[in-house]
């Protein structure tokens, strides 16, 4: 597997995200309270809106647009919600974050 | 011709007496009353909630001035009583005023127990009685420095309890070898010790108070054995005795306490005594329920009702400690006749002992978990046999009968006498009819009625449960909601503790409130960050990652991920300059939408996240600030352009709201507040549907609020008329600091208005000028952390992460 560096840990605030934009579209990237970090399509399952842009809450984040929650490990929709965004492999190496050729390749990771 | 009636003291027992006397015979008296406290009757049990910080003073008043004036009563307030003279009839106060009686009620509670030690006068040295008691310990915790609480019965933990909440390292001292040993058997005192350390506070038990040292205050308290404990307060709370001086030295007959018959006169019958200060049937009393009893044999005795007699019966403790739950009631003593029934779970906590004779209960010890204590002390009161239900007794009542029983069941299968509100004696029978016959439905009528649960309010479980009995599901409880699934605490309990324990960061409050996540969620966050904001203007670093995206990038996020962007443009009022600017912005921006909004705005849409930032500078340039379109916060002021234009205009509204919009900007508040003034009540900035609103008429500025245009339509409410423009900022900006302090997150001033009162929000920013002022300068403090323009600070590189992405990558290769 072929590995891509997108940035360092510190460039994204704790319970926070950012996105890298790709060919593919857009990809969020998220660090949560006690630095774990995601990356999903910045698509909500919902109407598409950007994950990238909600408030990050233990491994879930929150879309700005209609407050679907969803889960970072599993991309599925919380509660009473159906859907599920595409996750994606993301390493943290010496602080550095990699994500996946394969995933900007748009390939199922 | 109304005889006179004279009362010492205004604590619970006479204030209740009052009620009675009012109801049975509203004309025969004119009453006077000398406090020696210089304010108005208030729920002395709740002291030790306002200690720890759980309730304020104003929320545990039981008669507010108003009823006083009401009911045609003289309150002095800060005078004591010095003298009766029984030949003339008539009492002194030491401010020198003197009252002749027909009747006089003696009501002078009771005085601490003030251990008879070296040192005992030392400053730093503290009783729990009163609320100014209350108010020394607050003073002295804001040292969160060592605390020793001498007596460890009811009120000694109580207030070791407050003081650790107040953030005091806390000792507790009791004579005896376990804990509250006049209401607890030793297995529960053990217990509730073990609760009481694992909250932090020390414990020492036998332990005997020898001297209070210190050099010209309180520094540390020696034991017996010579152990000394460093303390800057020490509380004595180690019992407390009958106020009876003053009826001693009246010549009345003194025991214990004043001693009076079961009509409650005294060996003078034109004097009565009540409360804790009275010794009937050679008992003194020291629980409410019982003082409620003398309350009401007393007010039938002066309304001349022929049986009006005091009696006896055993009262349930309780103990007011978050989270410890004690119950005890009657005889638990061993003995040769008795036998027993006890339930330990050491690892819940929990311990039940009921205590026999001749298979009737006589006695009940609950400690950890106390719901059946109203059904033990029914079965008790009516000496039930229950042999029957032996073997499933001691698990309560919802296990009579084989399958545990729903609450409501049980509620439901209680007899109509069956107590449910032991402090003023309130039967189930009582409250259910009063819910049928007056057509109560909520918790406050039934307490306004009955006053069940309007005491200590531990039965408030139990009446909502009969609310909901008789009402199904027209029952709307007035239970907490949490603010989300990551705490039982409601906004207003939040807010409250946030406060009372110093909580100035996010993880502080989840600390110390339990949350039950990680770091909360898209509810709370947002919620706390906005408390924080309010309550600590200046120290709390507001938290980014808490806010909402359009609180984050100052802009309004649209359905497809772009943004909006609306200037701000003081009273709606624009120029060819700035028009200009926003027509070059959108040119080079290419910005696909401009609209003017509701609020007299323009708003730039579908701008790209990018963009924002040289988007702000452009229009920065041009002079222009955030407008705030997307905060919870203070939006926008709509004003006509009156007495400068139209014809019809009474003062300048366009003044006025520009004004008010350069005054208050910036300001975060619990959802949007928007405002317009108009110049006339023909009330073209439609200023009756809004937040807040101003009409302009001849004589001033009429002020309205609580309106509502959105998902409810709702016309304002008219808070009041003010003559000048000063005196209309002023208010406005009182209304909108108290909304900011007591609003929950996301309610706005309409929902937060119905839920306060709007006669009540008057009073605090209309007529009491003090508060008026106290609020608005609070407003001024916190407005000198708000009002900074974001946009521009932005545009400076603040949160430049926020508008970039972290890489773009892939696409050379997606090339190849």
């Amino acid at each position: 597997m072929r590995w891509v560096r997108i940035g360092s840990l510190d460039d994204i605030p704790r319970r926070g995200a950012r996105c890298v934009a790709s060919p593919r579209g857009r990809i969020a990237v998220f660090r949560t309270g006690d630095d774990q970090v995601f990356a999903t399509e910045d698509r909500c399952p919902h109407k598409g809106g950007p994950l990238s842009q909600g408030i990050v809450h233990g491994t879930s984040v929150t879309c700005p647009l209609h407050n679907w929650v969803i889960s970072l490990e599993t991309g599925k929709a919380q509660g009473a919600d159906e859907g599920t965004v595409r996750t994606l492999p993301v390493k943290v190496e010496g602080g550095e974050l990699f994500i996946t050729r394969d995933a900007l390749a748009g390939r199922a990771a | 011709m109304t005889e006179k009636l004279v009362i010492i003291g205004n604590g619970m027992a006479p204030g209740r007496m009052l009620e009675h006397l009012l109801d049975a015979a509203p004309d025969r008296y004119q009453v006077t009353i000398f406090n020696a406290e210089p304010r108005v009757n208030y729920d002395r049990i709740m002291l030790s909630p306002v200690l720890s910080g759980e309730k304020d003073y104003e929320e545990i008043i039981i008669h507010g001035d108003g009823w006083y004036i009401k009911n045609g009563i003289t309150l002095y307030k800060g005078h004591k009583v010095v003298a009766i003279d029984r030949e003339a009839n008539t009492v002194r106060s030491d401010h020198g005023v003197t009252e002749s009686y027909d009747r006089l009620v003696i009501a002078t509670g009771s005085v601490p127990f003030i251990l008879p030690v070296p040192g005992n006068t030392l400053p730093g040295v503290l009783t729990y009685r009163d609320l100014d008691d209350v108010n020394a310990m607050l003073l002295a915790a804001q040292s969160r420095s060592k605390a020793v609480v001498i007596g460890g019965g009811l009120l000694g933990l109580e207030a070791a309890a407050g003081l650790q909440a107040r953030g005091m390292d806390v000792t507790v001292l009791h004579l005896m070898p376990t804990l509250m040993e006049r209401q607890l058997d030793p297995a529960a005192g053990y217990l509730l010790q073990k609760a009481i350390e694992a909250r932090g506070i020390k414990v020492i038990t036998k332990a005997n108070t020898k001297a209070i040292l210190g050099e010209g205050k309180a520094e540390a308290v020696e034991l017996a054995d010579g152990t000394r404990i460093k303390a800057t307060l020490v509380v004595m709370a180690a019992g407390i005795k009958p106020n009876t001086w003053l009826a001693k030295e009246a010549g009345l007959e003194v025991n214990r306490g004043i001693v009076v018959d079961a009509g409650m006169c005294s060996s003078d019958p034109d004097i009565l005594a009540i409360g804790e200060c009275a010794e009937v049937g050679g008992h003194t009393y020291g629980l409410v329920a019982p003082l409620y009893e003398m309350a009401r044999a007393a007010a039938g005795q002066l309304a001349g009702v022929a049986n009006a007699r005091f009696v006896h019966s055993d009262t349930p403790t309780k103990l007011k400690v978050t989270g410890i739950d004690v119950y005890s009631l009657g005889d638990f003593a061993d003995g040769e006749d008795r036998e027993e029934i006890v339930l330990r779970d050491a690892s819940a906590g929990i311990y039940k002992r009921l205590v026999l004779r001749d298979n009737r209960i006589i006695g009940t010890v609950l400690f950890g978990e106390t719901g059946d204590g109203a059904w033990f002390s029914d079965l008790k009161r009516r000496q039930v046999d229950i042999t029957e239900m032996r073997d499933t007794l001691i698990f309560g009542q919802a296990y009579q009968g084989g399958d545990p029983l729903h609450p409501m069941v049980a509620v439901a299968a209680l007899p109509d006498d069956a107590e449910i509100c032991g402090c003023n004696g309130v039967c189930k029978g009582k409250i259910t009819g009063a819910i049928s016959s007056k057509g109560l439905s909520s918790l406050d009528d039934v307490r306004a009625h009955t006053k069940a649960s309007a005491s200590c309010g531990s039965c408030t479980g139990l009446v909502e449960q009969l609310l909901k009995l008789k009402l199904g599901d027209a029952y709307n409880p007035a239970a907490v909601q949490p603010i989300c699934g990551c705490t039982t605490l409601g906004h207003d309990d939040v807010r409250r503790l946030i406060k009372a324990k110093g909580l100035k960061t996010i993880p502080a409050v989840m600390q110390e409130l339990e949350w039950k996540s990680s770091c909360g969620c898209a509810k709370c966050r947002p919620a706390l960050n906005y408390y924080l904001v309010c309550e600590w203007p200046g120290d709390y670093a507001d938290d980014y990652q808490s806010r909402f995206v359009n609180e984050r990038v100052h802009a309004n996020i649209q359905k497809d991920g772009t943004y909006s962007v609306v200037p701000r443009m003081w009273g709606g009022v624009t120029s060819a300059a700035e028009l200009r600017a926003i027509a070059d912005v959108v040119d080079k921006f290419q910005i696909p939408t401009v609209k003017v909004t509701g609020g007299q705005r323009i708003d730039m849409l579908g701008v790209g996240k990018e963009d924002l930032p040289a988007v702000w500078a452009d229009l920065g340039k041009a002079g222009f600030v955030s407008g705030h379109a997307y905060a919870k916060g203070i939006r926008t002021v709509k004003t006509c352009v009156g007495s400068d234009w139209c014809r019809f205009g009474t003062q300048d509204s366009t003044r006025l709201g520009i004004r008010v919009e350069k005054f208050m900007w910036g300001s975060w508040t619990p959802a949007k507040v928007k405002m317009a003034v108009s110049g006339c009540p023909r009330n073209c900035a439609e200023a009756t549907c809004k937040d807040v609103g101003v009409i302009c008429v001849d004589s001033g500025y009429e002020i309205h609020f609580a309106g509502a245009a959105g998902l409810d339509i709702k016309g304002t409410e008219v808070l009041g008329l003010v003559k000048t423009e000063d005196e209309a900022l002023e208010v406005i900006v009182a209304l909108a600091q108290m909304y900011r302090e007591q609003g929950r997150y996301l309610e706005r001033i309409y929902k937060w208005a119905k839920r306060v009162g709007v006669a009540e929000i008057r009073r605090q920013v209309l007529e009491d000028l003090d508060r008026r002022t106290a609020y608005y300068t609070r407003f001024i403090y916190s407005q000198q952390f708000a009002q900074v323009d974001p946009w521009s600070e932005r545009v400076s590189g603040k949160d430049k992460h926020e508008f970039k992405p972290l890489a773009a990558v892939g696409f050379l290769q997606a090339a190849e």
